[in-house]
């Protein structure tokens, strides 16, 4: 099987006053293409530095993430916007749309970046919205809907792209749980029909149980990691 | 806990003070200023006259004023004031001076400042000359150069630099010359059709009563007509003068506290908008509603106090610079000290703007629910309010503007109008402001790239300023653009080309007998001339049988008294010249019988003020003799055309035989060409005057730059304290533009897009602002056009244009620096926010 995201001896350390802070702890690791993995911890565990190192959104200390084949070690900061724009997509806590924006337009977004035509990416985006339920509502603002509606929107922009990979963070945090749930299905849904590898941070078990594999941190370091079958994941 | 609370914020909070910094320094300023100005009045008052009483009159007192003035006692000195040509051999030119013959130790108080000190005294025994300094400088010359006068030639005996009452703006139009009187009438310049004016300065002896002198003077003016100014006249016009000079700008500055104010009201807006967690926890805990809007009262009082303190200080050292901006204008020096009076009003305006406009938040601190710490919710602050205390608020605001500005004008009615007319402009810009927001939202077009999309779609973002911005930035925008605008008409109703078919040059004062020899001079010069008119002065002697006194005597006449009492400057000739058009009746070109009534042409704007019809019969004293006239006809005559015009035309075969003089008008090939013309006739004829008619444009050009200049400086205030709510607004709104930022980074947008999404924001908000203050300055301009100096106005595109740019990039500029360092921030940022 291909390995979608590759985590060498990662460490990441941050300076406070004289100190040193290890946040990560020299992890390895690997994910194969096309699974659910669910990373898991208490508060402070390195969870959320981890994703944002493997998502190619902060520098390491040391240690290589190689994403979709391509180390981002020797990138530069827009050389691995470029690799996100392509390759990532992701889901966050606080839904983080652009207020200026419609949803649909909100949708565009990535692919905008790149400079493709509006009217083809206008298409898309509202078919994605019609998929998460929100076909009726693509020209809302942010604000003139509500945290579900929001989360699947963002949702809808993580899948334009068609990313390999999805990284979520705690998707449903900001969510009552009918609402959570129905996004967790919308996610792993699209995770499974476009083959997408979906990497999420979570403190909830029960959302982490419905993944392929469990990586639990502690204090920085790889607690454990277990893999469970595909029908035992999702079920 | 008030302190406690503004611990996080008081850098935020500090930007907006700035609003109101700047609103007390330009009040505490002018208003300074103004004090100062006043006391130096008062402490130079009577060096505004330089003696007690002036006595003037364009023709020799008659006996019964000579005896009146004669017993008063005292000291007096007579005075010959007119303009001439003067030529300087040194540097060989010559320029149009205003020369004053003086006999006598004039001034009584102060001084004619001279350098060298000595010659003011010793000029009329040296039989000497003072000349305006920067005539001197401009043409090379010193002390001990010379200067020619009609037929005398005066050694230069000092610069002149200073005469009392006299402010520096009074030589742009001809430098002055002090001459003794003496042998005046050697100059060969007293000759008939020379415009004299005899002056006679009188110091009283003790004892005097000025009141008792005045009402003289008063009653012998009814019979004998001749102007005069005493000490306290001179003193109640200069300080109306500089009243209204100061009130003007002092309004002016206090517009740019008012869009302090506003800047204030939105600042706290925002921040109580970020601070409504805390005030609903503070709730939650048993903090009463009045006790949660306290801790931002009185950070509102406090951080105004130390603002308009700021400012004070900073208005106090600004004063110090006013002088230079208008010492040319006022006729004393102008000695500085400290205004207490000023700082304390300016420094309890600012509090008590900053107060005023705080309260439109602050009472919505009042409403903040304690379940707000439950639920979060999006709320809109100025929704919390209800009519009533919006009404009651804003009645506030307005009658705090009517007492200031009456305190300011001493005039209800003026003060009224002022905060009409600016409630006027603020909801016209408003509008304005709303209509070009609105059109950018629905321009907003999808074929045009994310970058721009985001840009423009960033103006309307939620709890955006842009309405606060347009406002402020539109209000200064008009106000220095409408200056500008103003000027830029004025100047081109003068703003002749250099075409060969306009005079550049015009000689006048050419007596009967010299006409053909200056001619003479201009052909032989390879020059060609445009006009040559015989001009006869005269006077009115009776419209319709009756006399000009019978007018006068009757309080309820129509005809105006300029009109009637004028000395009339006519022409005759058998044709129209190309700037008149008959408007009624006939012209009436040549007459074969002079005994007969001649039928004369009579000017459209002389006919409105002498409030006559055409067929109405006029007698003139020509000189001595009665010419009597019917109005044949009138013409509109266009004033604006550099060259001889006239409010009346006779016939040929009438005044051929009067005394008369020339006027002659010619194009000059270029200045120096003028200059070398103007030279020869001069030393041929030293009694011609010459007006070189670029130089008195540029002259006027000069001026009313000057005049600009001071009020725009006021102006400025405005314009900067837009550019504060602004650097207030982008700082204010740089959280949001750091997530946003940095969640497009994210999503892998490039660091030059980020740039390119602010920099696009910012051009369409200075575009918009430019828009929003241009279109209303070029309205008001339009106006001013039309009911004020009867001109059509055409927006100068080109002025406009500069403007835009120059805003734009001071938005731009303002922006970028307030939001800088945003696009380098890492990406992680938008993990570690959500985890925060």
């Amino acid at each position: 099987m291909n390995h979608i995201l590759k985590i060498e001896s990662l460490t990441r350390q941050f300076k406070s006053g004289d100190k040193t802070l290890t946040v990560v702890n020299n992890i390895t690791f690997e994910i194969e293409e096309g699974i659910s993995c669910a990373i898991v911890g208490p508060s402070g565990s390195g969870k959320t530095t981890l994703l944002g190192l493997s998502a190619g959104l902060d520098q390491p200390t040391s240690g290589d993430v190689t994403l979709n084949g391509i180390n981002l070690k020797p990138l530069n900061e827009d050389q691995r916007a470029e690799v996100r724009n392509r390759h990532v997509g992701f889901v966050f806590q606080t839904f983080q749309l652009v207020p200026t924006l419609t949803a649909v337009e909100n949708v565009m977004v990535p692919l905008e970046l790149r400079g493709e035509a509006t009217n083809q990416v206008r298409e898309r985006a509202i078919g994605l919205l019609e998929e998460v339920g929100l076909g009726e509502r693509s020209h809302h603002y942010p604000t003139q809907l509500s945290g579900g509606e929001q989360q699947r929107v963002a949702v809808a922009r993580a899948f334009i792209n068609d990313p390999k990979i999805l990284f979520a963070d705690e998707p449903t945090g900001n969510l009552d749980s009918e609402t959570g749930e129905h996004i967790e299905n919308l996610i792993f849904d699209l995770n499974r029909k476009q083959g997408t590898t979906l990497v999420l941070v979570t403190h909830d078990l029960d959302l982490a149980d419905k993944c392929d594999r469990v990586i639990k941190l502690k204090n920085g370091e790889v607690d454990s990691d277990i893999f469970k079958s595909s029908e035992e994941a999702v079920a | 806990m008030a302190w406690r609370d503004s611990r996080s914020n008081r850098k935020k909070l500090f930007l907006y003070l700035a609003a109101i910094i700047v609103g007390v320094a330009a009040q505490v300023a002018i208003s300074s200023f103004r004090e100062n100005l006043n006391d130096s009045i008062n402490e130079q008052s009577k060096e505004l006259l330089g003696a007690d009483l002036e006595v003037e009159k364009n023709s020799p007192f008659h006996d019964e004023l000579e005896i009146y003035l004669d017993s008063l006692g005292g000291e007096r000195s007579d005075a010959l004031s007119f303009t001439s040509m003067a030529f300087f051999p040194k540097s060989g030119t010559t320029r149009l001076s205003q020369i004053t013959a003086l006999e006598g130790d004039f001034p009584y108080y102060g001084a004619l400042k001279t350098d060298p000190q000595s010659a003011s005294d010793t000029f009329q025994k040296t039989a000497g000359a003072l000349v305006d300094e920067p005539i001197l400088l401009q043409f090379g010359l010193q002390p001990g150069d010379s200067v020619k006068i009609g037929l005398v030639t005066y050694e230069i005996a000092g610069a002149l630099q200073e005469i009392p009452g006299q402010p520096v703006a009074a030589s742009f139009f001809g430098p002055r010359i002090f001459i003794p009187r003496e042998n005046i009438e050697a100059t060969g310049l007293l000759q008939r059709g020379s415009q004299l004016e005899y002056i006679s300065y009188i110091k009283y002896p003790e004892g005097t009563d000025p009141i008792l002198v005045e009402s003289t003077l008063d009653a012998m003016n009814d019979s004998v007509r001749f102007g005069y100014d005493d000490v306290a006249e001179r003193k109640e016009e200069v300080g109306e003068a500089i009243l209204y000079l100061s009130n003007f700008l002092n309004l002016i500055g206090f517009i740019a506290l008012l869009l302090g104010g506003i800047g204030v009201a939105s600042s706290i807006f925002v921040y109580i908008r970020q601070k409504i967690s805390t005030v609903a926890v503070l709730r939650c805990v048993g903090a009463s509603s009045n006790q949660a809007m306290s801790i931002y009262l009185i950070q509102a009082v406090f951080m105004g106090f130390i603002g308009a303190s700021i400012g004070a200080i900073i208005g106090s050292l600004i004063q110090l610079y006013l002088p230079v901006l208008v010492q040319d204008f006022v006729p004393v020096d102008i000695e500085l000290a400290l205004s207490w009076s000023s700082i304390f009003i300016g420094i309890i305006t600012g509090v008590s703007i900053s107060l005023i406009f705080a309260l439109f938040p602050l009472l919505a601190v009042r409403k903040i629910s304690p379940l707000f710490t439950l639920r979060s919710v999006d709320i809109n602050l100025s929704k919390l309010l209800n009519w009533i205390t919006r009404f009651t608020l804003f009645g506030l605001i307005g009658v705090s503007v009517v007492g200031y500005a009456w305190l300011m004008l001493n005039d209800i009615l003026a003060a009224l109008f002022f905060t009409l007319g600016l409630v006027f402009c603020l909801l016209l810009l408003s509008g304005i402001a709303f209509l070009i927001m609105k059109g950018a939202q629905k321009f907003n077009p999808k074929a045009f790239g994310y970058e721009f999309r985001q840009g423009l779609a960033n103006l309307y973002r939620p709890n955006n300023q842009t309405s606060t911005l347009l406002l402020t930035f539109g209000l200064g925008v008009t106000l220095i653009s409408s200056l500008y605008l103003t000027q830029d008409m004025l100047l081109g109703t003068i703003n002749f080309d250099d075409g060969q078919d306009l005079p550049n040059l015009a000689l006048y004062d050419i007596q009967y007998d010299q006409n053909e020899g200056v001619n003479k001079i201009i052909l032989d010069n390879d020059m060609e001339l445009l006009q040559n008119v015989p001009i006869v002065t005269m006077r009115l002697q009776s419209i319709n049988d009756t006399t000009v006194a019978e007018f006068m005597a009757d309080s309820s006449r129509k005809p105006r008294s300029w009109a009637l009492n004028r000395e009339y400057r006519s022409t005759y000739r058998d044709s129209l010249v190309s700037t008149e058009t008959v408007e009624s009746g006939v012209f009436v070109g040549t007459v074969t019988d002079p005994d007969d009534l001649v039928p004369i042409s009579v000017s459209t704007d002389l006919m409105n003020d002498l409030n006559a019809q055409v067929g109405d019969t006029i007698v003139w004293d020509v000189q001595g003799i009665p010419i009597s006239s019917f109005i044949a006809g009138t013409r509109t005559v266009d004033w604006q055309t550099p060259q001889p015009n006239f409010f009346v035309v006779f016939p040929t075969g009438v005044l051929e035989p009067a005394p008369q003089f020339f006027a002659t008008t010619l194009n000059t090939p270029s200045r120096e060409a003028s200059l070398e013309l103007q030279q020869k006739i001069v030393q041929a004829y030293p009694n011609v005057s010459a007006i070189d008619i670029g130089q008195v444009l540029e002259t006027v050009r000069d001026f009313i730059d000057k005049i600009t200049f001071v009020i725009q400086f006021i102006g400025l205030f405005s314009i900067i304290t837009g550019l504060i709510v602004l650097a207030g607004s982008a700082a204010t709104s740089r959280y949001q533009r750091i997530r946003e930022a940095v969640l497009l980074r994210t999503l892998g947008a490039k660091q030059k897009q980020v740039i390119k999404i602010q920099v696009i924001e910012y051009v369409f908000l200075g575009i918009m602002a430019a828009l929003t203050g241009l279109t209303l300055s070029v309205g008001a301009s339009a106006l001013l056009g039309y009911f004020y100096f009867d001109i059509d106005f055409v927006p100068n595109f080109t002025i406009l244009g500069i403007e835009t740019l120059i805003l734009i990039g001071l938005v731009l500029t303002i922006g970028l620096l307030n939001t800088r360092g945003i696009h380098t921030r890492p990406p992680l940022e938008i993990l570690r926010d959500q985890a925060a």
